[in-house]
């Protein structure tokens, strides 16, 4: 799998190219800035392309802005989007298109490698990855509210791990109890919230992530 | 060809200003004085206010066409009136006494008899030179003296005694010397209208003295502000580093010591303890997130006031609905102060007074950055000590900001917050 990595600092570019190596992806470049960024995603045509919001030359969310102008330029371009800091405001316009194949996460996840690498390869298979901070920024404003307040706490977890992107497979291990338990606990959340079921998984978390986001 | 034609218009505006000195310089001090003399009674305390803010409308008035029609500069020296005056008889008597005391309102009056007299004259003359008096002249040559004549009206035009047609003739030809004459000074003699009026409606040197010294008063006094915040800000963030971040990464260092001592003799201690320090280095990077946000959040480095203040609103327990129009974006430390400034009134209108919705608009316009915070309270807020909105008052009044509460009861409550910049 080829990789486009943008970030800015030498220290975080090495290890991440490192870590990412060492679990079998290929570096197609690792890049510092946002103009050549830019140029190697167009050229390359990388599977995945992992971006620090913040690059020179602007030092400003430039890394974003290229990763967005990609996605626009080559639709549904799996991106993952690092960040000292997560805003929903960032979230929310990575997911507008609504194709799906995009990660936003705190830089602090690549403690965790192979969490971390899970949620790279997720997202180049088309999938979704949000920070749990995004998650439980969204979740606590709705908290109170019906439906969301009608959920049983093991069932808010869930939805907690659904929306973050995390297969059923995933958050059952997570959760230690059987697939098929998280099935059920799927579909009494969709129930609860009347959002229409989907086998689909990509489609499921979208269908979260913009209900809990709307309104805002 | 255009001499003739600013010649021609400064009569006309010499015309409209014999009109509008005379009505409305009679008038307005006619009320004036009626009103200042009826204080006496009581009732002059209700109506001085208002008709002294009639003057001060006329004279900008005056003001406006000097610089349009003379480009005569005249400068503004009314004081300002404080923010938050008392509602009711008592501020009324408050605004009453400042305008009194103001010198700008004496000279207002004074310049208000000036101009009905002296500044009539100056003005009637250009009107009368040109075209008034030529065309006079001209219709008497042509036969018009001979009725008036006959009916025994002795009439003059000057000092010319028109009697006959020659004498009729040499008012026309003289007529024709004013109509020249007019042609040479109708702008000068609009002018110098608008000269007299400057006289008395611009601040004398001692007025502009006082208000400079007053400014000097108020920049010491926002600048030993922003020193003593920026200097507590500095203390604050030295603490949080110093028993956050710093001893984590001591922390740290110790557990990954002992890690290196016991990772032959004991492998899973050291696993247990890899974890505690690699939980460590997540909480430290929290607190420094924490703080860097409380110093200077990402978002307003990366997107400006407009995003990071929408940014803040995702991030609150409430509806909260921000609208924003800048074209530009303004330098730095005034983004930062606005963004605390929105931050401290959000967190105002939600956790102290219980909002549960909340609007933030943010434009800019005539060189200021306009913000308002309202909420649906019903009303109770107040600029108290423990409101945290007079530290914003005094953070923006290193920025000849200015803050103002709203809260009648029953709601609902607005914050408003000027900052003069400009955008880039």
């Amino acid at each position: 799998m080829r990789v486009v990595l943008a970030e800015d600092l030498f220290l975080l570019r090495d290890g991440l190219v490192r870590m990412l190596e060492a679990f079998g992806f290929e570096i197609a470049a690792a890049v510092e800035s946002g103009p050549e960024l830019t140029k190697a995603l167009a050229e390359l045509e990388p599977d995945v392309a992992v971006v620090d919001v913040r690059l020179p030359p602007s030092h400003t969310d430039e890394g974003l802005q290229c990763a967005l102008a990609a996605r626009r330029a080559r639709p549904g371009l799996p991106v993952l989007v690092l960040s000292q800091h997560v805003e929903q405001l960032y979230a929310r316009e990575l997911l507008a298109d609504g194709t799906g194949g995009v990660g936003y996460l705190l830089k602090d996840r690549v403690f965790d490698a192979a969490q971390f690498v899970d949620a790279v390869r997720r997202v180049a298979a088309g999938g979704t990855a949000m920070d749990p901070q995004v998650i439980q920024q969204l979740l606590s404003r709705h908290a109170t509210e019906q439906p969301l307040g009608a959920l049983t706490p093991r069932e808010r977890e869930v939805l907690e791990l659904m929306a973050q992107g995390r297969s059923n497979a995933a958050i059952a291990s997570q959760l230690v109890v059987t697939e098929r338990a998280i099935a059920k606990h799927t579909s009494n959340i969709f129930g609860k919230l009347g959002l229409p079921v989907s086998d689909d998984d990509n489609r499921r978390v979208l269908a979260v992530l913009a209900y809990l986001d709307q309104g805002r | 060809m255009t001499r003739l034609k600013n010649a021609l218009t400064a009569g006309a505006q010499g015309l409209y200003l014999t009109i509008f000195s005379l009505v409305g310089s009679i008038v307005l001090f006619v009320f004036s004085v009626l009103s200042i003399a009826f204080m006496l009674l009581g009732i002059g305390l209700f109506t001085t206010p208002v008709v002294l803010t009639a003057v001060r409308k006329y004279a900008d008035a005056q003001r406006a066409r000097a610089a349009a029609w003379s480009g005569v500069d005249i400068p503004v020296p009314y004081r300002p009136l404080p923010a938050g005056l008392r509602g009711g008889v008592a501020g009324q008597v408050e605004r009453c006494t400042l305008m009194l005391k103001d010198p700008a309102t004496w000279r207002d009056l004074q310049w208000l008899l000036v101009n009905m007299t002296a500044g009539t004259v100056v003005a009637i003359l250009a009107p009368a030179l040109l075209p008034l008096y030529t065309v006079y002249g001209l219709v008497l040559a042509l036969g018009v003296w001979k009725p008036i004549h006959e009916a025994g009206g002795g009439e003059w035009y000057a000092f010319i005694h028109v009697t006959s047609q020659s004498t009729a003739n040499q008012a026309a030809a003289l007529g024709v010397a004013f109509f020249a004459l007019g042609v040479l000074v109708n702008t000068s003699l609009v002018r110098t209208h608008f000269l007299l009026a400057r006289a008395f409606l611009a601040p004398t040197p001692a007025m502009r003295e006082r208000e400079l010294a007053r400014r000097v008063d108020r920049l010491t006094e926002t600048r030993h502000d922003a020193v003593d915040n920026s200097a507590a800000e500095l203390r604050r963030i030295e603490r949080d580093l110093h028993d956050g971040a710093q001893a984590r990464l001591v922390a740290m260092g110790m557990d990954l010591g002992t890690i290196e001592a016991l990772i032959e003799t004991d492998p899973a201690k050291a696993k247990a303890l890899l974890a505690k320090a690699r939980q460590d280095s997540g909480e430290a990077l929290t607190e420094l997130r924490d703080l860097v946000r409380g110093i200077h959040p990402p978002v307003l480095a990366e997107r400006g006031l407009g995003d990071a203040v929408k940014a803040l609103a995702l991030r609150l327990p409430v509806a909260t609905e921000v609208d924003v129009e800048l074209p530009g974006r303004a330098e730095a430390p005034v983004e930062s102060a606005a963004y605390f400034a929105v931050s401290e009134a959000l967190t105002n209108a939600i956790k102290h007074s219980g909002a549960d919705r909340v609007w933030v608009d943010l434009h800019h316009g005539d060189g200021m950055l306009r913000i308002a915070v309202t909420d649906n309270v019903k009303g109770g807020a107040a600029l108290g000590a423990g409101s945290g909105l007079s530290g914003v008052e005094r953070r923006l009044g290193t920025f000849d900001g200015v803050l103002a509460v709203s809260s009648p009861a029953g709601g609902p409550t607005m914050v408003t917050m000027e900052i003069p910049c400009a955008l880039s």
